[in-house]
């Protein structure tokens, strides 16, 4: 059976064509993707989030164990309602997860998690968190909205009791706040201004509709796709994996190697992997008509195949082959020239051009080609995020 | 329920077939997908039609619509000759949302023999196809 959220008779009824989100009945889009892309980077917009994972870690040790699980150091969060953003790794480096973190108490921490994943990662903290002590529990009693816009948090506010309003006005970026049974975030996944909600699930509808009639867009995973990738942010599942270590998955700043002495699971693999050539995660711009697309190959103009040679060592099976040794698939069908791949890529509404992420051997190169169809068109690599609060970053 | 014109014919992949008159020796046709297979694919952002002049069987993959989320390829209903492709797509894809049995079309052909007509649904035969699809 398809799992649903608490809003799925209300998205139903307000139009949404539904479709399975990793094991969820969601919503793809109200009518039409484009219109809730634009109204996200206008206005406002709001998602149900309700599939993604929330779990509450307990434990006077709760710091200490998420300082070995997680990549990212909650050591720095000092602030209580401080989000953090990491990704949970394989002794090998490979991604199990990416996920936020909130710091509640000095022995409470929130975590959210991708809904594809989550019976993995609940398996995987388990078997951790017994030796510290730490305790899990999922919070299925809790409904997320993302309200996300330039006129996100505006439109908001004012359907807050007023003795949450002033603490919700306040928060900073990626700051958040238990308020009575709700929890406010000052975060998202489409490069604007908003709040994520966490709150009861039987007060979800109510909210979901009062937001709506504050002149709040609904709007479907199509558009929240759109615009987490015009962001530069990551999908997991497209753009890292468990074959796959954050420092090739553009994540290399979520890894905190400082302090030297916190023993992370994967540290030791990506110690070995930073030092290698390898590949990284880049952005691309179609310069054509077209549209790229996951697992679409790129062909790295006017590079041979000399640099691929000397990086075949690390073979160990612990530690994910560095990617230009990798020979399955890496290199391009006319010989030499080492090839990657699209991770992620769809049309930009923002730019009216397609847009992608890609992973690529490390290269000095401005452009390469990608193979649609069959056939090469050229795009220009680009550093990511393609867009940020309504503006392009990248000239076209 | 979907619009589907009653002076047209359709195939099982969502293209629809519309007879242009007066065309020989042995006829011509419009093509397009339906209000149907628009409406499933969402937001239409590329288009890509055949070329002038390009020789096409009937079932032969000749254009590619792209929505925001997916790629689709069009099957030619028909065998001929390509005389003429909807050249507004290129910087309009929307008109295939707006409009797919007008300004939407995507492409005539010249066919070479008459159309097998046994092998084209009819408005109602479509109807009934849509409608056995979706249970």
């Amino acid at each position: 059976m398809r799992l649903k959220t608490a809003l799925y008779d209300t998205h139903v009824l307000q139009g949404a064509k539904i479709v399975d989100f990793g094991g969820w009945e969601m919503p793809l889009h109200y009518g039409s993707q484009i219109e809730e892309h634009h109204a996200v980077r206008r206005d406002a917009g709001m998602f149900d989030v309700s599939h993604m994972g929330v779990v509450d870690l307990s434990g006077d040790r709760v710091r200490e164990f998420l300082r070995c699980l997680l990549a990212n150091d909650v050591g720095r969060l000092k602030i209580p309602g401080k989000a953090l953003y990491s990704c949970m790794l394989l002794p090998s480096g490979g991604v199990i997860d990416d996920l936020i973190v909130y710091f509640m108490s000095d022995s409470w921490f929130r975590m959210v998690v991708n809904a594809g994943t989550r019976d993995k990662d609940l398996a995987w903290i388990r078997r951790h968190a017994t030796a510290f002590g730490v305790t899990l529990r999922e919070r299925d009693d809790l409904a997320m909205l993302a309200i996300q816009g330039p006129n996100a948090r505006e439109k908001t506010l004012p359907l807050l009791p007023s003795s949450q309003r002033a603490s919700a006005r306040e928060l900073a970026p990626f700051c958040g706040a238990a308020i009575d049974s709700w929890f406010i975030a000052r975060t998202g996944y489409t490069g604007e201004d908003g709040f994520e909600v966490m709150l009861p699930v039987a007060d979800a509808a109510t909210t979901w509709n009062a937001l709506r009639a504050q002149g709040i867009q609904p709007a479907g995973l199509g558009a929240r796709d759109t615009l987490r990738l015009e962001a530069g942010m990551n999908l997991y599942g497209n753009d890292m994996d468990e074959n796959h270590h954050p420092l090739e998955s553009g994540l290399g700043w979520t890894v905190a190697f400082e302090p030297g002495d916190r023993d992370f699971i994967g540290r030791q693999a990506l110690e070995r992997l930073r030092r290698s050539a390898g590949r990284e995660l880049v952005g691309l711009v179609l310069e054509e008509r077209g549209v790229l697309r996951s697992h679409q190959k790129v062909v790295m103009a006017g590079t041979t195949g000399n640099a691929a040679a000397g990086h075949a060592a690390t073979a160990d099976r612990d530690v994910l082959v560095d990617g230009t040794a990798a020979a399955d698939g890496s290199r391009s069908a006319e010989g030499a020239a080492p090839a990657g791949e699209v991770t992620s890529g769809t049309f930009s509404p923002t730019l009216n051009r397609s847009i992608a992420l890609a992973r690529v051997p490390k290269t000095a190169a401005s452009r390469v080609q990608v193979e649609i169809r069959g056939k090469l068109h050229a795009a220009s690599i680009v550093k990511p995020p393609f867009v940020r609060h309504g503006k392009a970053l990248i000239s076209i | 329920m979907s619009n589907i014109p009653s002076d047209l014919r359709y195939t099982k992949s969502h293209e629809w077939v519309r007879s242009l008159p007066g065309e020989t020796p042995a006829g011509a046709v419009e093509v397009g997908i339906s209000e149907h297979a628009q409406s499933a694919l969402g937001d239409l952002v590329f288009v890509e039609v055949p070329d002038v002049g390009r020789a096409l069987k009937a079932g032969d993959a000749c254009a590619v619509v792209e929505s925001v989320k997916a790629a689709s390829d069009v099957y030619s209903p028909v065998g001929g000759k390509v005389i003429a492709s909807n050249a507004a797509l290129a910087t309009q894809p929307e008109l295939l949302n707006q409009d797919p049995y007008g300004a939407g079309w995507l492409f005539r052909v010249q066919t070479a023999a008459p159309i097998d007509d046994g092998a084209l649904l009819s408005a109602a035969e479509y109807a009934k196809f849509l409608a056995d699809e979706a249970h």
